[in-house]
């Protein structure tokens, strides 16, 4: 099975949705996305390796090609002679002060080669600003059990080394090792290590002592009839064997589940892992088909979580209404209004499970209790401010948050900001000048009314607030007491600044 | 071991306050039955007194318990509470007396072995009544300097509102447990010298207690503090 260019879908520009990334990032096989310069920076398949470039990781710009600043204007000629004139699916690492940016330059599958550009900075407004052709690294010679494109770099964090893994359906995934220094194999004259089968968009990450290999199975490039998915094996050593989590070895197609289609999202492949530090990571990867842009394929970012040992894909926040639950304490955030019981006063009804809604011993079938919601109790809360603070969730309405996107707020990798109000109102959580909280009457788009919300890890919410005026770092929502939010500097290691969002 | 009995003799435990000799055991001169000594509180046996090493304040003055309906919700606990049944700015001493309708309430001062107060401890020895009440409990925290942007973080069983200085910074309620740093102020000013917390605890039936201390930015207990029953 072969991969093919999506360059119709590169030039749509839609109007995008609420909760897919925003501005122009219709891509194919996506890089991994790296941090320069305060900025985020992607290549993906395509004539000349398009580039795309985010202040945020929100809203994303085309920022034209790879291969303007290739001196050519296109892969180097031993590139060519051993692959192609095609250039997909590329990688990028940053080792020292140079970036090795390696592609896939098939020519007819699988002959195909694996090229490498070097360059010092992915800004293109810099006088530095170019990639020097370094020649191809690895190749297929279209006989071999190997297909050459699909690169994914690791730098292996426990000894410095540096791999290179590659390869597509024809054969084998395969596995190299790089010279830190020219990003070229440190021993040509190796045979490749076969590391999985059957599959494609090869990259490995390292966690906790384990190395893990993310591949994608399935078909692609064939819009909603693409069932592409991400899957993954794992070794505690660099070279392999990989295996799942049902001991199938990847070189015999094994490979656990890591993203499959889901929501309004068809054919997720090419993961590609994004470290922010404090311990939220998340993931990139390409969509086959976005059924809310048309169908067409885009660049994703998406929390990562780890469970058992093993990676998770987890959802980015969604419009709802939410209980907002500290993992420390267990208690809820509230506004800080006196809550009325769902249901008004009432007995709990007879023992053994029959009741009257009014007290004791009235057998028989009683109506339920409808939910409570802000109109019915909202008539004695305060016109004004109020406190924020949290109590035992009991599902009253001051207990209930509605989270919602703003739009042309900004956001940051995965979501655009959000605002924080009780549902079915307009109070906003806000932040003060003396970094509390407050909730105010009505929402108005100030930066302290605006909350970034990353899932972490473990599977828990760290919110934390656009701007809080003074502050001279970022603060997240904290639990300072059972009873008392704050905002704080996020720590990893502790469970203050970690949330819950459950829906009531 | 010193422990508070059913009674005090207002002199002998000022006396005691400020020597550190035990305080003596209640004298015959109170109607109600003797009852045993409250195992958790002591008499002061010294001026001042550290926080223990998690920082709790172990050392105050308490009124004996106001009967009041218990209502623990925030808007009756904060009609309770603002009922001024004594000029509110005006430092206690132990044996003070303070008149409740036809009651002759008094102001102890106490020293807790634990972490916490045990007002039930408290009003039990005392032979009074530990449902429906209102305990008002004060105590003065010595500060080296200015200490900025602390916290001054309490439990209580049930309801309670707490000052610092004369400003309200905490206001928990509803039926509760006693739980550490349950309420949290917001970050506040220890001034240099001596600083006045007044707390207020409303009772609706069972157990009763509280704990407080002060945290530092990092919320960890404050340190170099200590307590004392004085402003002077």
């Amino acid at each position: 099975m072969m991969k093919s260019c999506l360059a119709a879908a590169a030039i749509l520009l839609l109007v995008a949705p609420m909760f897919a990334l925003d501005g122009e990032p219709t891509m194919h096989d996506p890089s991994t996305l790296i941090q320069a310069g305060g900025k985020f920076y992607v290549y993906a398949t395509g004539n000349g390796l398009p580039a795309f470039v985010s202040d945020d990781g929100w809203t994303w710009h085309r920022a034209g090609s790879v291969m303007q600043a290739v001196p050519g204007g296109r892969p180097g000629p031993d590139v060519i002679a051993r692959g192609g004139n095609n250039t997909w699916a590329p990688d990028i690492i940053r080792v020292g002060d140079k970036y090795f940016l390696y592609y896939a330059a098939p020519g007819t599958q699988p002959k195909a080669a694996v090229g490498l550009l070097v360059g010092k900075t992915l800004d293109p407004a810099s006088a530095d600003y170019k990639w020097e052709d370094a020649g191809p690294v690895v190749s297929s010679d279209g006989v071999e059990d190997s297909n050459a494109i699909d690169p994914g770099v690791l730098r292996d964090p426990t000894t410095g080394t540096l791999w290179l893994t590659y390869g597509s359906y024809f054969g084998y995934i395969r596995l190299v090792e790089l010279d830190p220094k020219t990003g070229k194999r440190l021993h040509p004259e190796a045979k490749p290590i076969d590391i999985a089968i059957n599959s494609e968009a090869s990259v490995m990450i390292f966690h906790e002592g384990w190395y893990y290999l993310l591949v994608t199975h399935g078909a692609c490039c064939a819009g909603g009839n693409s069932s592409y998915n991400i899957r993954m094996g794992r070794s505690q050593k660099v070279t392999g064997p990989f295996v799942d989590n049902m001991s199938v070895g990847m070189l015999q197609g094994g490979g656990k589940l890591f993203a499959g289609s889901s929501g309004r999202h068809i054919g997720p492949g090419h993961f590609g892992l994004l470290d922010l530090g404090d311990g939220v990571q998340k993931f990139s990867c390409h969509y086959e088909s976005d059924l809310d842009r048309g169908g067409i394929s885009v660049l994703d970012i998406r929390p990562l979580l780890w469970r058992d040992g093993w990676p998770v894909a987890g959802d980015n926040v969604v419009t709802g209404t939410y209980e907002i639950e500290s993992a420390r304490t267990g208690t809820a955030l509230e506004m800080a209004v006196q809550g009325v019981p769902v249901g008004g006063a009432r007995g709990r009804g007879g023992r053994g499970g029959a009741g009257g809604a009014a007290g004791r011993g009235d057998a028989g079938l009683v109506p339920p209790v409808p939910p409570q919601d802000a109109a019915q109790v909202s008539g004695n809360w305060p016109a004004g401010a109020v406190d924020a603070r949290m109590a035992p969730y009991m599902l009253q309405a001051q207990q209930k948050w509605a989270i919602t996107p703003v739009a042309n707020a900004g956001g940051y990798p995965g979501s655009p900001y959000f605002k924080i109000t009780i549902a079915g109102t307009d109070r906003a959580l806000a932040a003060t000048a003396d970094a509390e909280l407050v909730v105010l009457p009505a929402f108005t788009g100030a930066p302290e009314q605006l909350w970034r919300i990353d899932q972490l890890t473990d599977g828990t919410y760290r919110v934390m607030a656009k701007a809080v005026p003074d502050a001279k770092a970022p603060l997240a929502l904290s639990a300072v007491g059972s009873s008392t939010p704050t905002l704080a500097v996020f720590r990893a290691d502790s469970d203050r600044q970690r949330w819950l969002l459950k829906t009531p | 071991m010193k422990t508070i009995h059913d009674a005090f003799l207002p002199a002998l435990g000022a006396l005691a306050l400020l020597c550190g000799s035990p305080v003596l055991p209640f004298a015959a001169q109170q109607p109600a039955p003797a009852r045993g000594p409250a195992p958790s509180l002591n008499g002061p046996a010294s001026p001042t007194k550290a926080p223990d090493a998690a920082g709790f304040l172990q050392r105050w003055l308490l009124l004996e318990p106001i009967k009041v309906a218990g209502q623990l919700t925030d808007s009756a606990v904060q009609a309770i509470v603002k009922k001024e049944y004594f000029p509110f700015t005006a430092m206690p001493h132990d044996g003070d007396k303070v008149s409740v309708g036809d009651e002759s309430l008094t102001w102890h001062a106490v020293d807790t072995i634990a972490y916490n107060v045990n007002l039930f401890h408290f009003a039990y020895a005392l032979n009074k009544p530990t449902s429906n009440v209102l305990f008002w409990a004060v105590t003065v925290v010595d500060a080296p300097r200015d200490m900025p942007g602390v916290r001054l973080a309490i439990g209580s069983n049930a309801a309670s509102v707490w000052w610092l200085n004369g400003q309200e910074v905490i206001g928990i309620y509803n039926d509760r447990q006693t739980v550490i740093d349950d309420g949290v102020s917001t970050r506040v000013m220890l001034k240099k010298g001596p600083n006045t917390i007044r707390a207020a605890i409303v009772n609706a039936g069972g157990a009763t207690d509280f704990c407080a201390r002060f945290l530092d930015a990092a919320d960890s207990p404050i340190k170099g503090i200590v307590v004392r029953l004085d402003k002077e």
